[in-house]
């Protein structure tokens, strides 16, 4: 377990977002304000699905996030409050991996002691 | 390795993990219900956490202290909601100021362990959640984290060796 401050697949995801014109305007769009699927979807000569497609890659690389509201999904974007949040949450990840192997460290050293006492008798 | 499964969870906010531990139930309750062990491993080695009060019962307090390497000292209350010994423990983590109270606009993160037995040892799943990104990102500038991957890394470089 190699703990990165930010996975190397997580920038390739960013990367490979941000590869794409129409994902680029999208992102801009979502800057400028809180557009629904339905109303990018009308701004590109292309279907609702595949617009829906290039949300969910900008979504997968933590560039967006969407938001049910009524019937609508809203695309927004903080970028640099989506960064902050995922270091947040890394971050705690970390901290009850440690927790976690301390645990494991003092059950470890409760088992030792009751087998050296059974062993030798003494506590 | 004791830990099975992380989950990290960006759009709800929330860590949940499962852990496998080679010991009986009521060993790794004891992590818990008994301050003395709890306190050694709650805060990373370079925050160790002092509990102070410990009152696993639903609606007690649990209240600690975590102190850094400049001797600065950070207090945290625990609210306990739900208690069943040896399975179930959830509360509220928030951190409060020198008279023990929780501070106001301090994040405040809600724990949920659950134990069961489960083969010859114990299974542990522990989920955490923010309430809000503003919760998180406070919650990160406290500092008390500081060292923290580095402590895991160098366990790990320990293990692999």
């Amino acid at each position: 377990m190699v703990v990165d401050e930010v996975p190397t697949e997580v920038v390739d995801e960013v990367f490979r977002a941000l590869a794409d014109p129409t994902r680029r305007d999208i992102l801009r769009r979502c800057v400028a304000g809180e557009p629904s699927v339905s109303r990018l979807a009308q701004a590109y000569p292309m279907s609702f699905a595949a617009v829906q497609k290039h949300v969910a890659v900008l979504e997968r690389a933590g560039l967006v996030t969407k938001e049910r509201r009524g019937r609508e999904q809203l695309v927004r974007t903080d970028a640099g409050a989506v960064g902050r949040a995922r270091h947040a949450l890394d971050e705690l990840e970390a901290a009850w991996r440690g927790r976690v192997d301390r645990m494991s460290d003092l059950l470890a050293e409760g088992t030792e002691r009751a087998k050296s006492s059974t062993t030798s008798g003494a506590g | 390795m004791s830990i099975t499964s992380v989950d990290t969870d960006y759009d709800n906010l929330t860590v949940t993990l499962i852990a496998d531990f080679d010991a009986p139930i009521d060993q790794v309750w004891e992590l818990w219900s008994d301050p003395r062990k709890l306190e050694r491993w709650w805060g990373p080695p370079t925050y160790p956490a002092t509990f102070e009060k410990h009152d696993l019962s639903p609606g007690g307090e649990v209240t600690y202290l975590m102190t850094g390497p400049e001797g600065d000292k950070h207090y945290g209350v625990w609210r306990v909601t739900t208690v069943g010994p040896p399975t179930s423990l959830e509360f509220t983590d928030a951190f409060a100021d020198e008279d023990r109270t929780p501070i106001a606009d301090m994040p405040v993160s809600t724990v949920r362990v659950r134990l069961t037995e489960r083969d010859a040892g114990t299974r542990m799943e522990m989920h955490s959640k923010f309430e809000s990104r503003e919760d998180l990102e406070k919650w990160l500038s406290t500092g008390t984290l500081e060292g923290q991957q580095q402590a895991v890394s160098q366990m790990d470089v320990l293990l692999a060796a």
